[in-house]
């Protein structure tokens, strides 16, 4: 499964961009799906399962895009001025590489500021592709990057960019892999453009019309130094979120999800998370509204270019999926 | 094809009679949530036009013109016909309003300014202090919009009431090769959308909304295109040329387009990632008539797109704007051959829109 | 007697920043022709119309002065077709932003002033108003045509056209001062069915808003023995509610102050009074910032009056005034003249010597 995750994260796909992440997908999934199907907004959607009495419809929903830039500007002397896909941080930028749709690589720096206690604005930074003008450089205007790090693998703890969401993304590989029968309808979503406002699960729910959903996505961890406050840590288990910013977890989904755990003597945290927002919300405001959730997967440096999990976490996660999906759901 | 061979065709789509229209569509009021008088206008222009034609409850215009043929794909072109502008919130008496924004309004340029008050459009002024009262520090800073009040005059009491809605009072007229007026952000989408339904190809099923509320949040175009259900759609509209000198003179690198370039395709904007095979279609489409384009600089901002996109189960989108300075102020100015170019573009693009170009993919 | 709005409006509509006020004053002459007996340009520009009077010779001279000139803006620079400018007169660059204006140089081209967007502002600027020296003028047209057709020193006047506004009054730019011109004029017509000993001057004069340049030398040419600067003053309204101020359209006010001649300006009270027209007296401590204080001083000292017509947003595109204050204002000065006996200045003799 690291190999896995390790094709995942390094490859290119921010927000609008998600098609070299869903061939990968597709290649990984397509001899266990059922059906696979693309919508109009780019989500991968694969159906597993054979509903029984009982069985519910249930989507899952795992974000393939990443954070990443878009060019604004190629300058007189061939830098390259741009703005942001998704919640990129101006202090993570200087320094960090790029790689565009195209392969061109770049590195970001920026203008020289009044004082070193100064972070850059994102009008201060551009990027340099070694171009020594506006004829000679290879990117224009609207052309796409997302940050260039490679894995990195240091036994129980994984680095890499991207982590959010493409860990996730590797769960609902490996738990359609492993998921040998349902007997609820499943589908598995694996949406676009959840980074810049949770766009394609939004479509992705009203196609699916599902009975009970949840996401996939990494949260926040509090064991950094002087860090935020916050319950969770790498390697105590994959989190059943009860609340964030955009999302009151329905208590049935969260009490389905511990008391699954509990049953599997599966290790679990509870994430009670002061920002952000997952595909949930999206799926919770569906048509006449769905019974929503989410499972988490603790994560240091989110939205850095080096994101780090707990792969023990992630193996949790999925063998607590493939759990909430081998049996007959009763919400109560 | 040379820069000779491309101009007949553009200019055979916007002549006096649809510079006229223009004129009429910019000097009518229509802010937010009062979109009438605007929407009369386009009534009247389009019901030749279109094979069915509805308002609905909040007060979009949804015309259909039917394809010469079965399975046409759906495409939605939408252009809001709101405005930003005033509502009158508080009499004060002896003919002096207090007034709220409706819309994103730069409380800076309001001073000074004439407006016209209600549906009989009852002229008032916003005046300010007198600089002969006022203090070097006082001038340093931004005047309140709580501290300005619309003025009809000490008559004026009683003719407006809160409710009322008012707009900047501004004429339309050409300057040279540019047009000059209010609310051009976005009756330059909205005339372009009529010059398509009166030029509409066979090949597809034009679905044109006309919106209301855009610039208070895209609501209008959401319920529309909840109701069209389209493949596909593009929002037509106005977008900002920042294409002025700097302060200092350096390069400017945040002009988000230049009046001149040709209609403004976009790539990314705040509320939207267009589809790329929008992108790709329009801009090969542009590539073979020789029509000028520019990508519209990604960054903030937002369009009648971003409401389209997730209605239903997902809409492949893209904006495609005529630029034009000074949106949101009293007057902002656009080049004609830029609307000229912004309709041959859809034009061009639409005609040779390959049915299957947004097929979901199996 | 609303006639003379017409007129005012086609004031309003002429250029005519100080210093070049050749397009008003073109105007003002035609309508003051008829009016009077002779008509003349001063050195610097101010319009003198004489309508003699009854009295044996050699008359008496009163003098009305109200300026012409408006305040505006010149071409100090282009800069990729657009216009930099800077302004004459005191303009807060506050209300420019969005106002339509005219630059008058080989043609009378339209344009609207533009605030660029903070981004191509210094650092700092956002939500701040906007020096002028940022502020462009943008003409629509291509940069090529703007470098043909402007040139740097080119006078830009405001667009904005006159509004009839509810309740008798009118909103636009440059009614500080035609205001008053219309009111001098309104004094004129009245005075054409009247009997007074005085001769008239009617002077509009150039130049108030930068050096008072017009009143200052007309005084001293015409040398008049009583003079009336008629100027617009501060209405109560929005932004001016809490010191000064005085009701808009609920009569002119007589100034009084160490610019205005006191006993002369019992007389002139007088005359309201007794035609019953509503006014404020304007205390004004030391410079009155019109006319008077100028032809105060000229020559060998000029008894002085001032006639003050409300006005709101003061040096904005949208001054507004009271047209019942305009007709008032001719009124009492067409009263006030024909009032005046040949020995009427020995009633205001400050000291009656022996």
């Amino acid at each position: 499964m690291k190999s896995l995750i390790q094709r995942l994260v390094e490859t290119t796909g921010p927000s609008g961009y998600e098609n070299q992440v869903r061939d990968l997908v597709r290649k990984e999934i397509e001899n266990d799906a059922a059906e696979i199907r693309v919508d109009a907004m780019g989500n991968l959607i694969a159906r597993k399962g054979s509903p029984q009495p009982g069985g519910r419809r249930i989507m899952l929903s795992a974000h393939m895009d990443e954070i990443g830039i878009i060019a604004t500007h190629v300058d007189a002397n061939g830098f390259v001025r741009f703005t942001t896909v998704g919640g990129v941080r101006p202090n993570t930028c200087l320094g960090s590489r790029v790689r565009f749709l195209s392969g061109v690589q770049g590195l970001i720096n920026g203008e020289k500021l009044d004082s070193n206690d100064k972070v850059h604005s994102f009008e201060q930074l551009f990027i340099d592709v070694g171009a020594a003008s506006r004829a000679d450089c290879p990117v224009k205007i609207g052309d796409v990057a997302a940050f260039d790090r490679p894995f990195l693998d240091l036994g129980n703890r994984l680095v890499a960019k991207a982590m959010d969401d493409r860990i996730s993304v590797a769960v609902l590989i490996e738990v359609i892999h492993q998921l040998k029968s349902s007997p609820n309808d499943v589908y598995f979503v694996f949406s676009t453009q959840e980074e810049v406002g949770l766009r394609g699960a939004t479509t992705a729910a009203y196609g699916v019309d599902p009975e009970i959903g949840f996401a996939v996505d990494v949260t926040l961890s509090g064991d950094t130094p002087k860090g935020i406050k916050m319950e969770t840590s790498l390697g105590k288990g994959p989190a059943v979120k009860v609340r964030d910013s955009s999302l009151l977890a329905d208590p049935r989904v969260v009490r389905w999800m511990i008391g699954t755990a509990e049953e599997e003597h599966i290790p679990y945290q509870i994430e009670i998370l002061e920002a952000g927002g997952t595909d949930a919300r999206a799926i919770q405001l569906t048509r006449m509204g769905v019974p929503s959730g989410c499972v988490s997967i603790p994560t240091r440096y989110i939205h850095s270019p080096s994101e780090m999990v707990d792969f023990r976490d992630v193996e949790n996660a999925v063998r607590l999926i493939v759990a909430l999906l081998s049996k007959p759901v009763n919400l109560e | 094809m040379s820069p000779q061979d491309r101009t007949p065709l553009a200019e055979s789509l916007v002549g006096d009679a649809q510079i006229r229209l223009l004129e009429r569509l910019s000097n009518a009021a229509a802010v937010s949530g009062d979109e009438g008088e605007v929407r009369r206008i386009v009534l009247e222009e389009i019901r030749p036009l279109a094979d069915e034609i509805r308002v609905d409850s909040l007060g979009n215009i949804l015309a259909a013109h039917h394809a010469g043929r079965e399975n046409a794909p759906r495409v939605m072109l939408a252009a809001h016909m709101d405005e930003i502008g005033f509502m009158i919130v508080g009499d004060d008496e002896d003919g002096l309003y207090r007034f709220d924004a409706v819309g994103g309004i730069d409380p800076r340029i309001l001073p000074g300014k004439a407006v016209l008050v209600g549906e009989s459009r009852i002229p008032g002024v916003i005046g300010a202090r007198p600089i002969h009262m006022t203090t070097t520090e006082e001038r340093r800073k931004t005047i309140p919009l709580d501290s300005l009040r619309i003025d009809l005059g000490p008559g004026g009491e009683g003719k407006a009431k809160p409710g009322d809605r008012a707009v900047f009072a501004t004429t339309f007229q050409r300057l040279g090769s540019s047009v000059f007026g209010k609310a051009l952000d976005n009756r330059l989408g909205v005339a372009t959308v009529i010059e398509l339904l009166r030029h509409a190809p066979a090949n597809i099923e034009l679905l044109a909304a006309f919106t209301v509320q855009e610039e208070i949040g895209a609501r209008g175009a959401r319920v529309a295109a909840y109701a069209l259900h389209p493949d596909a759609a593009i929002a037509v509209d106005s977008t900002p040329a920042y294409d002025l000198p700097t302060w200092d003179q350096t390069e400017n690198a945040l002009y988000n387009t230049h009046l001149g370039a040709g209609p403004a395709i976009y790539i990314a904007d705040g509320g939207t990632l267009a589809d790329s095979r929008w992108v790709n279609h329009l801009i090969a489409a542009a590539g073979e008539r020789g029509i000028p384009y520019q990508i519209r600089q990604p960054g903030r901002g937002g369009t009648d797109a971003s409401a389209i996109q997730r209605q239903r189960e997902g809409v492949p989108v893209i904006s495609v704007s005529v630029p034009g300075r000074y949106a949101h102020t009293p007057g902002g100015i656009a080049r004609i051959e830029d609307w000229q170019n912004t309709i041959a573009l859809l034009s061009a693009g639409l005609e040779a829109l390959p049915a299957g170009l947004f097929q979901p993919a199996a | 007697m609303n006639d003379i709005v017409p007129f005012l409006k086609q004031l309003l509509d002429a250029s005519g920043l100080s210093g070049n006020e050749g397009p008003v004053q073109a105007i003002i002459a035609e309508k003051w022709k008829p009016l009077v007996d002779e008509l003349a340009v001063s050195r610097v520009g101010s319009l003198h119309g004489l309508r003699r009077g009854t009295g044996a010779e050699p008359r008496r001279r009163i003098l009305l002065a109200a300026h012409m000139d408006a305040i505006g803006l010149i071409v100090s620079g282009i800069v990729d077709g657009f216009l930099r400018f800077t302004q004459i007169g005191g303009v807060d660059p506050r209300i420019l932003p969005g106002q339509m204006v005219v630059i008058g140089g080989r043609e009378q081209i339209p344009g609207v002033i533009v605030q660029p967007p903070d981004s191509l502002l210094p650092p700092g600027s956002a939500d701040r108003p906007v020096p002028m020296e940022h502020l462009l003028i943008d003409t629509g047209l291509e940069p090529e045509e703007v470098n043909r057709l402007v040139r740097p020193g080119d006078l830009v006047s405001f667009g904005q056209h006159p509004i009839e506004l509810a309740g008798d009054t009118l909103a636009g730019h440059s009614l500080d001062d035609r205001a008053s011109v219309a009111a001098v004029t309104a004094c004129l017509l009245e005075l054409q069915s009247r009997v007074h000993a005085w001769d008239v001057w009617a002077v509009a004069t150039s130049q108030e808003e930068t050096s008072f340049a017009g009143a200052q030398t007309s005084a001293f040419e015409i040398h008049p023995d009583l003079a009336v600067a008629i100027d617009v003053t501060f209405a109560k309204g929005p932004g001016y509610n809490d010191h000064g101020g005085f009701g808009l359209n609920k009569g002119p006010t007589i100034g009084f102050g160490p610019n205005i001649h006191p006993e002369a300006f019992k007389a002139l009270k007088k005359a309201a009074d007794e035609i019953e027209i509503p006014y404020e007296v304007e205390a004004i401590p030391r410079h009155s910032g019109t006319d008077a204080f100028a032809i105060q001083v000229a020559a060998e000292g000029i008894p002085s009056l001032l006639l003050g017509i409300p006005l709101r947003y003061m040096h904005t595109p949208v001054e507004e005034v009271g047209l019942k204050d305009i007709n008032r204002t001719g009124r009492l000065l067409a009263e006030f003249i024909s009032r005046l006996q040949p020995d009427f200045l020995n009633e205001i003799s400050l000291e009656k010597l022996p």
